[in-house]
């Protein structure tokens, strides 16, 4: 008798309808819980990205700042850090060379590889270029410019004479490195163009080849240009591959043949030997930041081209 | 005619161009093993670096340095990495702070690794004070790797069905229940298959590493398992070469005797490993997919 009056009370206090309007409150603690650490764990992105936008550029802008070199100076050809003279445009133009250069050599390649898998024939194009290009992705830059150094640059010196170092054993290292690139971009914008786009031309008895020159590379174009100009990032920030075919000789990257030096190869192989708080240290972080810089422009780039697309 | 020939001309040159592709990976594959295979044996795999003069030993070091560093590296990234993916995925809202954390993750992951290995140099090198470092390594490749991790967690927890969460929530089960026990399950298989790709690409990193991990490794006791003595290989405190690394770096100085050799060898090893990554990767998603549905025999 006791007992049942008790539950009756122990219920009134807390009536079960109660209890279903509101989740416990150790639940809604986990709740919490997990929105604050997922939270967190997002603002950490925004934390590095921000701190290494920051420390970058302060290090880099430090030598113009303090007056050591001057910004005419650092756009010069002039490379002579043992006479004080620090001018890196020959590496600037070398990286934009050599980048502009690889891209145009792997965009036909690349487009060819991702028409070839759509339109000529998608089921056994598919099933081996397809894993082909992941692992060409998977091979470690290293090895890569391993393979440069021990097949590229002989071969060259072999038939065209010079050390075989130089822009071109460059421009075809690179360009095989930013083939997948090319080819998974060019692939994923080739499916997206509606099938009765194709349709509609083969029905007006276009051949295939004038349905792909006239229609789908036409459609598609914003989405090409994406490929290949993610792939010249690729290239313009690529360093130990590069670095070990290029041959570093501050020259002009006017002349295939000739050893040339990239921002990205300069910074590899002084970045460790030179003396911290020196000039010449210094004017390797200011090449870092204008790599950094660069990787914004072709960011911006890049979205500039999709928003292009999207209102087309 | 003219426009049937023309289209005969241009399958034949798409046909030209996917046989040049498929014989440079081919030869590239085939050259690097080939080259390799022959130097790879116990004593390559095992023992440390000869002298410089002499040459010899092998790359036991480095194998042990690039799994270790690995670890570490996914001990920090796949935390994060879920956080900020469930984050991207679940509640973020449109706005400007979600648009600001897209932009973000697009330029993290369009850096030059070169750049990322600087930024750690400044950071977590001289900043911290720790020096050349496998922690210094590990956080700089963090860095590399995470904008990679959320895509990928973001990725497969949308594509899991809307259907299954609406469900769920209209069972009375909170936002994060029903993503710990429900999406989190559904998209384990993308998940776990991206980790892997991921943990791939971090493998054979060595810009990122050249300046924060270093490009030496100290003399390992490989009996002595004691993460604070510095002879100790769990020390992450220690400076430590990893493979990528010590191909760069025999290269480089010219003076290395053997330097063709260990280069070879340790190449081979690495696209072994990249290989055995990407088939390990497709084999577990598929693997975890058909157990998680009715695939299991159970």
């Amino acid at each position: 008798m006791e007992q049942l009056v008790t539950n009756q009370v122990a219920e009134q206090k807390r009536p079960l309808s109660e209890d279903l309007k509101k989740p416990l409150p150790k639940i809604l603690q986990a709740e919490r819980r997990g929105r604050v650490l997922t939270y967190v764990s997002s603002w950490v992105l925004l934390l590095i990205l921000f701190s290494l936008l920051i420390f970058i550029t302060s290090k880099g802008a430090a030598p113009f700042i303090s007056g050591e070199v001057s910004f005419a100076e650092f756009f010069s050809t002039k490379w002579n850090p043992g006479e004080n003279s620090y001018g890196a445009l020959s590496f600037i133009l070398g990286s934009l060379i050599v980048s502009v250069c690889a891209a145009i050599v792997s965009a036909p390649l690349g487009i060819g590889a991702a028409i070839f898998m759509t339109e000529i024939a998608p089921k056994w194009g598919r099933k081996i270029l397809q894993p082909a290009t992941e692992i060409l992705v998977g091979i470690p830059s290293v090895v890569y410019g391993f393979v440069g150094l021990t097949v590229v640059v002989p071969f060259i010196r072999e038939q065209f004479g010079g050390l075989g170092f130089g822009l071109l054993a460059g421009v075809i290292v690179l360009s095989i490195m930013i083939l997948p690139t090319i080819v998974s971009i060019s692939v994923d914008t080739l499916q997206s163009i509606p099938r009765h786009l194709r349709e509609g031309s083969y029905a007006l008895g276009a051949t295939r080849w004038q349905t792909i020159s006239r229609l789908l590379l036409r459609t598609s174009l914003p989405g090409l240009m994406t490929g290949v100009v993610l792939g010249m990032a690729r290239a313009f920030g690529e360093a130990l591959a590069v670095q070990m075919v290029i041959g570093n000789s501050p020259n002009l990257p006017f002349n295939l043949l000739t050893p040339i030096s990239t921002l990205t190869s300069i910074i590899t192989l002084n970045m460790g030997n030179t003396v911290q708080g020196s000039t010449y240290n210094s004017i390797l972080w200011s090449m870092a930041l204008i790599l950094l810089l660069m990787t914004l422009l072709f960011v911006v780039l890049i979205r500039w081209i999709t928003k292009r697309r999207e209102q087309s | 005619m003219n426009a049937k020939i023309k289209d005969r001309i241009a399958t034949g040159m798409f046909y030209l161009i996917t046989f040049l592709i498929l014989g440079i990976l081919i030869g590239l594959i085939g050259f690097i093993l080939y080259r390799g295979i022959k130097v790879i044996d116990w004593e390559f795999l095992t023992e440390a670096p000869g002298s410089l003069l002499t040459g010899g030993g092998g790359v036991g070091p480095q194998l042990f340095n690039s799994f270790y560093l690995l670890i570490l590296t996914m001990l920090i990234t796949i935390p994060l990495g879920l956080g900020g993916g469930i984050y991207m995925a679940e509640y973020a809202k449109p706005g400007r702070l979600t648009k600001m954390l897209r932009v973000s993750i697009e330029v993290l992951s369009s850096l030059p690794s070169i750049v990322v290995g600087l930024f750690g140099l400044l950071i977590f090198v001289q900043y911290t004070g720790w020096g050349f470092s496998l922690l210094a390594g590990a956080l700089t490749l963090t860095v590399f790797n995470l904008p990679l991790m959320v895509r990928v967690v973001e990725q497969a927890l949308t594509a899991v069905p809307r259907e299954q969460k609406e469900a769920s929530l209209a069972l009375g089960i909170t936002h994060w229940q029903t993503i710990l026990r429900v999406l989190l399950p559904a998209a384990l298989p993308g998940i776990v298959t991206g980790t892997i790709l991921a943990a791939g690409r971090v493998f054979g990193e060595a810009a990122a590493l050249m300046f924060t991990a270093g490009m030496t490794s100290p003399m390992l006791d490989f009996t002595d398992w004691d993460p604070s003595s510095p002879t100790s290989p769990l020390n992450p405190f220690r400076p430590a070469s990893t493979l990528a690394v010590h191909i760069w770096k025999v290269n480089a100085e010219s003076i290395v005797a053997d330097a063709k050799e260990v280069a070879s060898g340790a190449s081979a090893l690495l696209v072994i490993a990249v290989l055995i990554f990407n088939l390990f990767a497709r084999w577990l998603g598929h693997f975890i997919h058909a157990r998680l549905t009715s695939g299991s025999k159970s």
